[in-house]
């Protein structure tokens, strides 16, 4: 496979790697994206899959390799967190974290896509437009009639839902997921694989899940990581019929 | 339609309200303008009462609304103090120097030369410093009450905030930085005359009006700063910027996923926060008539804390209720006003238990009632905390303590 | 005995070449017929030289003095007597006598044997009396005597005498003692006090330039003492070329000012005073006529330019002096040329005592880093000392407790209240200690079950409630012990200095301080790592909920270590309380470097705690020897250093990595 600027590839990750205190957490992981995506990493615990994120997002710094970005082949590696935030990742984290002591309403408007430097921010001023908008993806996400509660008053499922919502109203052009169905019914789990399947038409959405049966759902590419680095990749019927697979999920 | 700001927030409105109330009726019962019910040194402590309140509001922005806990917004009230200080101390001594010289003119040199031998005489010098360059032109040293405090609470800020230190660590490095200054104004070499201080600011060059009149004024301008202040602090809080601060406070790292560039908006904060108590101090010492290095110490700082935190934190009327409450009740108590308890076998003498009442309040406020003062306000208005999901991480619902959690 | 003074005393004649020249004649008939005939020796000099004996006067009785001293027996005595206006002429028939009052009369006794030779009525005695020049003539002669006194102890009162206020007349006999001298140890002393009279009063450049070489980097006072006059320097201002032994010849403007230029000038009259600006603007105001002064409007003498102009006016009219104009001054002060003149006239000797001055500071230098690390390394234990508490408390368990100089200020206390009942120092101490340990371990518990247990995870409440402990804990001694300081005495053997030499010393106190520190970084190493309550500590620190499934009470151990943590406090409290004021604020004082300590060092390692006390003592110390005037601004600088080290290494000198630190 090539990679590289023009092939369609938004994010390239390559041969990167990170050991905390001797620990190699990533080791040599390469791993690349489309502009419309929708990606499943799985992997047992441990296999760096949250330290995978974190590179991605600017949390960690890697020892060694590269992370580029978008068409301009951007070098991430040199962006804090806020920038490539800026640059259009957005994150959702395995515990739902919203602003609990601020409405809905705030939450969404705070996540919506507008300047994001002090002196702008300070004079900004919702309009219409941002209302509307704000109404638009609280009723995508199901919380229309919650918003002017605070978000700590909502139920676990809600504020897992907000938090979508908020990756929604920052419009970014890849979505990180992690463990979104973690602790929700089974209902909501059918409406939120719906969501990122539709969600994967217009951007890259990369979902780390535990859960094979929400994977299959998804019906995508799956990555599978172990110990730092990919051990396979393909459809999930391809990957489970790996025997190095097997032997990692099943063989210890 | 969305609603206006002053109707989303009620309570400025109540709070201008009661300090035109407050203001007027000090004036009208002073020696000036009224009965003189309440004497000069009483409208002067008002006053300086009112910047207290305004430096408050500076640490509900810092502290309560963005969480950075700075043990060091006293050095910048201090340093206001200190640069209308310059000025006014130059401009007395000017007019003094001019009084008692003869009628031969003097050079500039001269004239520079005595007001020098005049202000430094006293440490044992007689040069005008460089940084007293300015000292002669208000609108320079007006200038400077902003810009000297504001200027090194950028660039401390930008330190600090750049290496990511945050949480207790800031609030000892902010301690360190408050104890570096005031230890560095308690020697003579830094040019404003060591531990002597700056004194006889009460006396206002150029201005005929007695002490009685000017007090007054004082408490005036004191109250039209502090209303602004407000005004200004409510604005910033009621809109975005103000989520953005609490969200800081709440979840630093998801704000920075959300894309904002967290640094740059506590630095604004901190600087902001800064220049509104070097403004707070620039008011606070004309009527206090003299600041010395002490006052800047770092347990001044703390006490700003202790205010904010008794008023009730994330809320700009509890910081302004804290402020005026304690500081009013500790210079009844400290001022020996109070009766003695005798107890047969001790007497209780408040002057001396006083500070220990306080230490202990201030310990029961944190563990019992993270609102404080304002908690009663939610009780008159019958609001209610709102129900809070996961397990609890202390034994109250404070709004702050999951954020804090997460350190 | 008599034999030996009478052999000294020749010998020292003999080893005087000056001496022995001037009274070579008067002395040969004495050395002819030595010891046999009763008019040689000191009998014969006295008895030629009565007259002058009797009235004396400074600028005679210099040859007769050596010669009695050179006279054998009784020399000194009479000397001594004559010095202590104790000897008296017999009128009658011119003899001299030591005196001694007795009611009305003298009691009379030999001058060379002290053999009493009966009394006289006092009108028959005319005491002798030597004015103090003549006084200090005897006084230089007995100290060659005093050199080779028998009693060791007189020898060396000699040598202090001389090395007070040495002359050139001490060199001789100083000389002459050392060959003779039976004791090891003053000869040397000897010996090192004749090359420094020699460094001062040697006969030439050759010699004195020896005797300094000799010292090398010798660092002893002194030599230092002796070394300084000789590169004295005095600035003159001279027609023409710089004359003498010039030190430095100066150049206008870079080594002095114009005004010090011309203030040499007039001091050496080679320039008129200079009417100054003051007298200038006297003279002008008492000129003022009609609000105009020498044809100028008064308003603009605020001028200094036009001031001049008027003046000059004035000056022309004749009203007042004139004054030397700006220019004028120039001239004069470019006519000249300006040195410093060593007031030492001989090149070579004052080269030599540079270049000896130069080796000495050099090697005082390097003793002084010496002495200034043995300081650094004693603050730095006691920082260590206040801060190790700290690293428990804070470091490890991540409470951030305000009130734990006030922990230490109790433990001060405790030993402060134990010194009040038992009155043994070594006793109360080591009762004080213990003692302090279980009271705020007590305290510390307290504290934890009642505040901080409620906020833990709430650093920034944690640090408000603590703080609030301390306020009241402060007034709350205050109200007890009264705001004067408390004194803490120690044990009479940690009194002194381990004096290592002239520049370094380190006192008792601080090597048992810095001991108490190895012992508890010992302690908390062996606690940590070694105890059950270690472990267990580190598990609840680690992980509270796994901890506590299996089966350890992180209440209990949270407890026992936030305890632990508060007592280590307290033995730190009577450690300082040792050497520091016991105050109520005293706590305040640490507590700030404290923190640092811990944060400089790295939280949660002890080792970084024991590298940010040294780092932080040394540092302090070593800007305070940059700036010894002002401990004020060594810790500002500090504290800003602090500041900008924080930017660099935010997790402090020992860093713990990756997950560890909670990442």
């Amino acid at each position: 496979m090539t990679i590289g600027a023009g092939t369609g590839t938004l994010l390239e990750v390559s041969g990167i790697s990170v050991s905390f205190d001797g620990f190699k957490a990533i080791n040599n992981l390469s791993f690349n994206i489309g502009p419309a995506e929708l990606r499943a990493v799985i992997g047992p615990n441990g296999a760096g899959k949250t330290t995978f994120m974190d590179i991605v997002t600017g949390k960690t710094r890697p020892d060694e390799g590269t992370v580029r970005w978008g068409e301009n082949y951007t070098n991430l590696l040199k962006r804090n967190e806020a920038q490539i935030a800026r640059a259009g990742i957005g994150r959702k984290f395995q515990r739902p974290t919203v602003f609990e002591d601020q409405s809905v309403t705030d939450n969404l408007m705070m996540a919506l896509k507008a300047a994001r430097s002090p002196w702008k921010v300070l004079f900004w001023r919702a309009g219409g437009k941002d209302d509307a908008r704000v109404a638009e993806i609280a009723a995508q996400v199901g919380l229309a009639d919650q918003l002017p509660r605070k978000a700590g008053e909502l139920s676990h499922g809600q504020k897992q839902w907000l938090e979508i919502g908020m990756l929604l109203a920052q419009e970014p052009k890849l979505l990180l997921v992690d463990e979104p169905a973690a602790g929700m019914t089974l209902a909501e789990r059918e409406a939120t694989t719906a969501l990122l399947v539709d969600l994967a038409r217009t951007r890259a959405v990369v979902v780390v899940e535990h859960d094979m049966e929400f994977v299959r759902r998804l019906n995508c590419r799956v990555t599978v990581l172990h110990e730092g680095s990919v051990l396979a990749e393909g459809s999930l019927d391809h990957v489970t019929a790996d025997k190095r697979v097997i032997e990692v999920y099943l063989g210890r | 339609m969305r609603p206006g700001f002053l109707a989303k927030n009620p309570s400025v409105i109540w709070f201008l309200l009661i300090l035109a109330i407050f203001t007027l009726t000090i004036t009208l019962l002073s020696h000036a303008y009224g009965p003189g019910v309440i004497s000069t040194s009483m409208v002067k402590t008002l006053g300086k009462t009112l910047c207290l309140c305004l430096i408050a509001i500076a640490m509900d922005l810092v502290w309560g609304y963005t969480g950075i806990l700075s043990l060091g917004h006293f050095a910048f009230f201090g340093l206001g103090g200190y640069m209308i200080g310059m000025w006014l101390m130059y401009e007395r001594t000017r007019d003094i120097v001019l009084a008692s010289a003869s009628d031969f003119p003097m050079t500039p040199q001269e004239l520079q030369d005595a007001i020098g031998s005049q202000i430094f005489g006293v440490v044992g010098s007689s040069n005008l410093p460089a940084i007293w360059s300015f000292a002669g032109s208000l609108p320079m040293q007006l200038l400077l009450v902003v810009l000297v405090p504001g200027l090194l609470a950028l660039v401390f800020g930008w330190l600090a905030f750049r290496s990511r230190v945050a949480g207790v660590y800031l609030s000892i490095l902010t301690q360190a930085m408050t104890l570096a200054l005031s230890l560095y104004l308690f020697q003579n070499e830094s040019g404003l005359r060591g531990n002597n201080g700056l004194s006889g600011l009460q006396n206002i060059p150029g201005l005929s009006a007695d002490q009685d009149h000017s007090s007054v004024w004082f408490l005036w301008a004191s109250a039209l700063a502090l209303a602004l202040g407000y005004l200004l602090a409510a604005a910033i809080v009621a809109g975005k910027f103000g989520s953005v601060m609490r969200g800081i406070r709440d979840d630093e790292a998801r704000v920075r996923f959300l894309g904002y560039p967290v640094e740059g908006f506590k630095l604004f904060v901190f600087a902001l926060t800064a220049v509104i108590a070097a403004i707070a101090g620039a008011l606070y010492y004309p009527q206090a008539g003299i600041i010395n290095p002490g006052e800047m110490a770092p347990i001044a700082s703390i006490y700003l804390a202790v205010w904010v935190a008794i008023g009730g934190r994330g809320r700009l009327y509890g910081a302004v209720m804290g402020a005026f409450f304690v500081s009013i009740v500790s210079s009844w108590f400290t001022g020996g006003r109070v009766p003695d308890v005798p107890l047969g076998f001790y007497t209780i003498k408040w002057v001396d238990w006083w500070q220990v009442l306080l230490g202990l309040a201030f310990v029961l406020v944190t563990l019992l009632a993270p609102k404080g003062l304002s908690g009663l306000v939610d009780l008159i208005a019958g609001l209610r905390s709102p129900r809070r999901g996961g397990a609890p991480l202390g034994p109250d619902a404070g709004s702050l303590q999951q954020e804090e959690a997460r350190e | 005995m008599r034999k030996v003074l009478m052999t000294l005393g020749i010998f020292l004649m003999l080893a005087l070449p000056g001496v022995a020249q001037e009274s070579a004649a008067q002395m040969a008939p004495a050395t002819a017929g030595q010891g046999a005939d009763p008019q040689t020796g000191l009998a014969a000099v006295l008895a030629r030289n009565v007259t002058k004996i009797a009235k004396p006067s400074r600028m005679t009785i210099g040859p007769v003095i050596d010669e009695i001293a050179a006279s054998g027996p009784g020399a000194s005595r009479f000397l001594q007597a004559w010095a202590d206006r104790r000897v008296g002429l017999r009128t009658s028939d011119d003899t001299l006598f030591l005196i001694e009052k007795k009611g009305q009369d003298y009691a009379l006794s030999d001058p060379v044997t002290g053999a009493s030779a009966g009394t006289a009525p006092r009108n028959e005695i005319s005491e002798v009396k030597p004015n103090s020049g003549v006084r200090a003539v005897i006084g230089a002669a007995l100290v060659r005597f005093l050199l080779s006194d028998p009693d060791p102890t007189k020898r060396r009162e000699a040598l202090t005498a001389i090395e007070r206020d040495g002359e050139a007349s001490h060199l001789a006999p100083l000389r002459a003692s050392i060959a003779q001298e039976p004791d090891a140890q003053i000869r040397l002393e000897k010996q090192r006090l004749e090359r420094l009279l020699t460094i001062r009063f040697g006969k030439d450049a050759g010699e004195r330039v020896a005797a300094i070489d000799s010292f090398g980097a010798d660092t002893g006072l002194d030599l230092r003492a002796t070394l300084n006059p000789l590169v004295a320097t005095q600035r003159k201002a001279f027609d023409g070329a710089p004359q003498g032994n010039v030190a430095k010849t100066l150049r206008l403007g870079r080594d002095l000012s114009e005004g010090e230029a011309y203030a040499l000038l007039v001091a050496a009259k080679m320039a008129p005073e200079r009417i100054s600006d003051g007298a200038m603007k006297q003279a002008l105001a008492a000129n003022v006529v009609n609000g105009s002064v020498g044809g100028l409007p008064l308003a603009d003498m605020s001028d200094p330019a036009k001031r001049e102009l008027a003046y000059s006016a004035l000056a022309k009219a004749g009203t007042v002096a004139p004054r030397l104009s700006e220019a004028e001054a120039q001239a004069l002060i470019d006519a000249h040329s300006y040195a410093d003149i060593y007031a030492e006239p001989d090149a070579a000797v004052t080269k030599a005592a540079e270049a000896g001055l130069a080796r000495v500071s050099r090697k005082v230098g390097l003793m002084q880093s010496v002495d200034l690390g043995l300081d650094g390394l004693s603050l730095a234990s006691i920082y260590f000392l206040a801060a190790i508490g700290l690293a428990i408390t804070f470091g490890i368990m991540g409470v951030i407790n305000m009130a734990h100089g006030e922990f230490i200020t109790m433990g001060a206390y405790t030993g402060y209240v134990v010194q009040q009942f038992v009155p043994d120092y070594t006793a109360s101490i080591l009762i004080a200690l213990p003692l302090a340990f279980a009271i705020t371990f007590g305290a510390g518990v307290a504290m934890e079950r009642l505040v901080i247990r409620y906020l833990y995870k709430r650093p920034l409440e944690t640090l408000l409630a603590t703080f609030g402990i301390s306020i009241a804990l402060q007034q709350l001694f205050k109200n007890i012990f009264g705001t004067q300081a408390r004194p803490l005495t120690s044990p009479p053997w940690l009194d002194g200095a381990l004096q290592i030499n002239d520049i370094v010393s380190i006192s008792y106190i601080r090597i048992a301080i810095f001991v108490l520190a190895l012992v508890f970084l010992g302690l908390y190493l062996w606690v940590m790592k070694r105890t059950r309550l270690g472990l267990e500590v580190r598990a609840v620190t680690q992980n509270p909920s796994m901890a506590a499934s299996m089966g350890i009470n992180p209440d209990r151990i949270n407890m026992l270590a936030f305890g632990f943590g508060s007592g280590i406090a307290g033995i730190a409290g009577v450690a300082i309380g040792l050497f520091a004021k016991v105050t109520s604020e005293m706590g305040q004082d640490y507590i700030v470097q404290s923190f640092m300590t811990v944060v400089v060092g790295g939280v949660g390692s002890i080792f970084g705690t024991l590298a940010g006390a040294t780092l932080i003592g040394g540092l302090q110390k070593g800007i305070e020897f940059l700036n010894p005037s002002n401990t004020l601004a060594a810790q500002t600088y500090m504290i800003l250093f602090i500041i900008i080290f924080i930017q660099f290494r935010p997790r402090g000198i020992v860093a713990l990595k990756g997950r560890a630190a909670g990442d």
